[in-house]
């Protein structure tokens, strides 16, 4: 028995609550919004890139309570009651998160279109993992990909911010 | 881009069951949908109904019964919450390493291991390393419930024995038997595995002699393969070839050495897996590859038994 939907009513959509970047956003979704579209297209956080679009390349790296997702293939609707994390919402007060601020010290970008993925995957690993060693770095970032400037740099900047801060903000 | 769908939200499995029954082919079960939502947005597959059974009570936990050493796991346990859970870490260590090598951290943040066997992609390690533990899957439908080796569930890449209106809910998983150890190890590039092997072993604790792991007899093993071929299967064949040798007999020289009954094994193992040429090597090459990684899991799977006194591989 084929249901054939070609107008979608209001009433399919999902009321949802979440935290974008410590902001309350409250809206109905259409289930098949993914959270990267609701970031950029709904909310104008453009931190986020499509990439891949295929949760290979790490390029849309927002967390979800704390935890790393690919926000390509993620519907924005799992993320009611949730606290979401973009790149935006790292600086605080114009300063600007220890992950960000080693990251230009160490020069570890040059296009910078895989940073913020970069930024927001270093950030889950150092909350779990202060101190990571160069292993633990490599192995947890390597479904984020950058295709300009090889990992030497934005290894060694993960793991400066990791030795200067301890724990990231 | 993802088309339209209405997203249905059961609090039971009985719902999720009756939703599927109600709309047949055109429901599918969304359990992480980090497999499905990739086929949807290429246009590979259409559904006009989501059935989440992640709101669904009780599916998304992990228990351990330790009188008989068995395993549940709800079907949207996610890979990192296997990876981490303390059960699984003491009592499955090797399932606990395996899931935390799973694609990438995003995916395993979100996938489910229920989603996982049943969208049945090849190219998947938990399909292959639970084949180790003789796993069974929980499966409830509008006929009731059954239990089911795992190895029935896919009968090929993206085709399991699931009718439209089933809902795999629990994977249930033995202990191995005491004294057996088990590694798995994969190779490919970044999150697709090319192939995996896994492979469990039991020496027999007398027949060593108090000479050390070389002269150690087989008493009992598995292999399993998976990600080359349309499906992950053990491999009977090369369980039996290897019982009853020795350690020396099929590790000459431990790592380096050339054994030639490992090699036989090996080559069973890689015709099997029956690979499948594509972008990332010929079936020739991915055959061959079995039989190396086959004998390296069979190394570590030995390794990882409690350290044993003068033993050369503890």
């Amino acid at each position: 028995m084929a249901i054939n939907e070609t107008q979608r009513p209001d009433i399919d959509r999902i009321p949802v609550n979440m935290t974008v970047n410590g902001r309350t956003v409250t809206d109905n979704l259409p289930p098949e919004l993914t959270l990267l579209d609701f970031l950029r297209d709904w909310l104008g956080l453009k931190g986020a890139k499509r990439s891949c679009d295929l949760q290979v390349c790490g390029a849309c790296t927002v967390l979800v309570n704390g935890k790393a997702v690919s926000s390509c293939t993620f519907l924005a609707f799992e993320a009611r009651n949730a606290e979401v994390t973009t790149i935006e919402g790292l600086a605080q007060g114009g300063e600007l998160h220890p992950l960000q601020q080693s990251f230009i010290d160490n020069a570890a970008f040059q296009c910078g279109f895989c940073t913020p993925g970069m930024i927001m995957a270093a950030k889950s690993l150092l909350d779990q993992t202060p101190h990571p060693n160069e292993e633990e770095i490599r192995i947890y970032m390597k479904g984020n990909i950058c295709r300009c400037t090889g990992y030497k740099k934005i290894v060694e900047a993960i793991g400066g911010a990791g030795s200067r801060t301890g724990t990231s903000g | 881009m993802l088309r339209p769908f209405k997203l249905h939200e059961p609090t039971s499995v009985d719902d999720a069951v009756s939703l599927l029954g109600r709309f047949g082919e055109e429901a599918k079960v969304y359990c992480g949908g980090t497999e499905l939502l990739l086929a949807m947005k290429e246009g590979l597959l259409r559904y006009s109904h989501l059935v989440n059974i992640k709101t669904i009570p009780g599916l998304d936990e992990v228990g351990y019964d330790q009188g008989s050493g068995l395993l549940t796991i709800g079907a949207t346990v996610t890979h990192t919450a296997l990876e981490h859970s303390p059960q699984i870490q003491s009592h499955f260590p090797m399932i606990a390493e395996a899931e935390g090598n799973v694609a990438n951290v995003r995916v395993r943040n979100v996938g489910t291991i229920g989603g996982n066997l049943c969208f049945s992609e090849p190219h998947s390690d938990p399909g292959a390393f639970l084949l180790l533990f003789d796993t069974q899957v929980e499966i409830q439908g509008s006929g009731g419930q059954r239990t089911i080796p795992l190895a029935e569930l896919t009968l090929g890449p993206f085709e399991t024995c699931l009718e439209d209106d089933e809902v795999l809910t629990t994977i249930l998983v033995p202990q191995l038997p005491q004294g057996m150890t088990g590694a798995y190890l994969k190779f490919g590039y970044h999150a697709r595995p090319t192939l995996g092997v896994g492979v469990s072993v039991r020496l027999d604790p007398t027949s060593s002699d108090g000479q050390g792991t070389e002269r150690a007899v087989v008493a009992e093993v598995r292999v399993a393969v998976g990600s080359a071929g349309p499906k992950a299967v053990r491999v009977a064949e090369a369980e039996q070839l290897l019982m009853g040798k020795t350690v020396a007999e099929l590790l000459p020289g431990l790592n380096g050495g050339e054994s030639s009954t490992m090699d036989e094994a090996g080559r069973m193992a890689g015709q099997a897996a029956d690979a499948m040429e594509d972008i990332h090597g010929s079936a020739e090459y991915k055959e061959h590859m079995i039989g190396v990684f086959l004998k390296r899991a069979f190394v570590k799977a030995i390794k990882n038994r409690q350290p044993t006194s003068q033993s050369p591989l503890s």
